[in-house]
């Protein structure tokens, strides 16, 4: 597992109150980890103070799950 | 009229995380108040306050059993406490588990004095060091004094009237006696009804110690702070807490043979007209809210044994109440007896008028009335009133009064009687 994936979870499993187990790739953050669309803007927040960048509104409404947070962090970095 | 009677209590409070807990702590006569451990408030002229106390601790509350892990990040504690006192109180009452058609007539109105205090203050700072990009997306609904009211009713389905109160340190009070008259009026056979508050923070503390209310003589000894009717009395100190009661109409209980603690017989409001934080020189408010309690109740004064007085501490507010009490019971002061549990558990503001409606409730209960502590030299006109100092007086107690009044001038009176 790459290390953006590892502060990924982490930052989700803390901020969805989620077991970490659940915290696959494949989860998508509001069918599988209970997440609402406030809770989503709260990660994507989360995300940009951890990982030092800028994710705009399009991007961020394009993350669905944790593979696709991952993917993108690991894009602009 | 319908009757209301009170099925199910909840608390958290500085003396214990339940019900139970903060009751056996009272009458024990034991203290919530500590120097504050929530922030650092060496600098600050009042550095004491009544907080509730985390897991571990003799007088220990834990979140968990009852707040999703989420909701206790993204929102203030005044609305936690809410959702765990209103939790308690639903199971206490065997109503945690209502039918649809149940639900759709069991409504909340849970209110609070000032709401998310520590998170406007702390997101407020977010904003002017990161910028607004960076404020939560939880701030509005996480700070709202309406979201106790709200959270309690989607976690239970609660589909009836949803209403919160907000009449500073007489919300508590208020919100039971508008939930009972929303039973009375049929527009709901359920309601939970009370108050929660958490303020113990920075601005709060600064801005409470400014308006000269909290006691600042006794930073080095907490317990003995908070003091009403003493004549080194010096101002409340600040607590927090929930406390929250099932109402019911009472046929709707008798029904499902709920155990009845009250019923709800006297409800009184008033405002003093006069100014925002000093009461009335002549305790004129406070007198007519309970003299409206009185009439509606069609008791008598000699059938009233206990009163919890708002009794907050301060100088001037525990002589016009004491005055006002006098003046009302009459020939009556000989047999009944008034103590104030702010005493062992601080002011909890907006939380106030319904824990103490439930110390009310258990006094009948279990035929004892809690102490003021530290009345160690009552006040002069504390004379020929029974103000149980020190210690728990086990007494006759077939109907109590309650009283609570606010900033604003606001004032609520509340009498129950055993049924």
């Amino acid at each position: 597992m790459s290390e953006t994936a590892d502060r990924v979870k982490k930052i989700v499993v803390e901020h969805l109150g989620v077991e970490a187990e659940k915290v696959t790739e494949d989860a998508s953050f509001i069918d599988d980890l209970g997440a609402d669309s406030l809770d989503i803007v709260e990660l994507v927040m989360a995300f940009e103070e951890e990982f030092g960048v800028e994710i705009p509104d399009d991007a961020a409404e394009k993350i669905a799950t944790v593979k696709d947070a991952i993917d993108y962090i690991d894009s602009k970095q | 009229m319908r009757r209301v009677v009170v099925t199910g209590l909840g608390m958290v409070s500085p003396l214990g995380g339940n019900v139970e807990t903060s009751w056996k702590n009272i009458i024990a006569s034991k203290s919530g108040a500590a120097t504050i451990a929530r922030f650092d408030a060496s600098e600050y002229k009042c550095r004491i306050a009544c907080e509730v106390k985390p897991v571990g601790h003799e007088y220990g509350y834990d979140a968990s059993l009852d707040v999703d892990h989420k909701i206790q990040r993204q929102v203030d504690p005044f609305i936690v406490y809410g959702i765990s006192a209103a939790s308690e109180a639903l199971r206490d009452a065997g109503l945690d588990n209502m039918s649809e058609e149940e639900r759709l007539r069991a409504g909340c109105s849970i209110g609070s004095g000032i709401g998310g205090l520590p998170g406007i203050e702390s997101e407020s700072q977010v904003l002017a060091t990161k910028g607004p990009s960076r404020v939560s997306p939880h701030f509005v609904h996480g700070r709202l004094i309406n979201l106790i009211s709200g959270q309690v009713s989607i976690k239970y389905g609660l589909m009836g009237p949803n209403h919160a109160v907000v009449t500073a340190c007489s919300t508590g009070a208020h919100s039971i006696g508008d939930a009972a008259r929303m039973i009375a009026m049929d527009d709901a056979d359920v309601m939970l009804a009370g108050g929660a508050e958490s303020a113990i923070c920075p601005i709060g503390i600064a801005g409470f110690a400014q308006a000269r209310a909290l006691s600042t003589n006794f930073n080095d000894t907490p317990e003995k702070a908070s003091r009403p009717y003493d004549v080194n009395r010096d101002g409340f100190v600040m607590g927090e807490g929930a406390g929250v009661v099932v109402l019911e109409e009472y046929e709707h209980a008798k029904k499902r043979g709920a155990k009845i603690y009250a019923e709800v017989i006297g409800y009184g409001l008033s405002g003093d007209a006069y100014h925002v934080t000093a009461p009335h020189p002549e305790g004129s408010g406070g007198f007519r809210s309970m003299q409206m309690a009185l009439k509606k109740s069609g008791l008598s004064l000699e059938d009233i044994d206990y009163v919890n007085a708002h009794g907050t501490s301060t100088p001037l507010g525990d002589e016009l109440e004491l005055g006002a009490v006098k003046r009302l019971f009459g020939d009556n002061l000989s047999t009944m007896s008034m103590s104030s549990t702010k005493s062992a558990i601080g002011h909890l503001l907006g939380g106030a008028g319904a824990v103490e409606s439930i110390f009310c409730i258990l006094a009948m209960r279990d035929q004892i009335v809690p102490p003021t502590l530290n009345l160690d030299e009552p006040s002069e006109s504390c004379k020929g009133v029974d103000l149980v100092p020190h210690v728990a007086k086990e007494r006759k107690v077939r109907a109590v009064l309650n009283n609570s009044f606010g900033f604003g001038g606001t004032n609520a009176s509340l009498i129950m009687k055993a049924i």
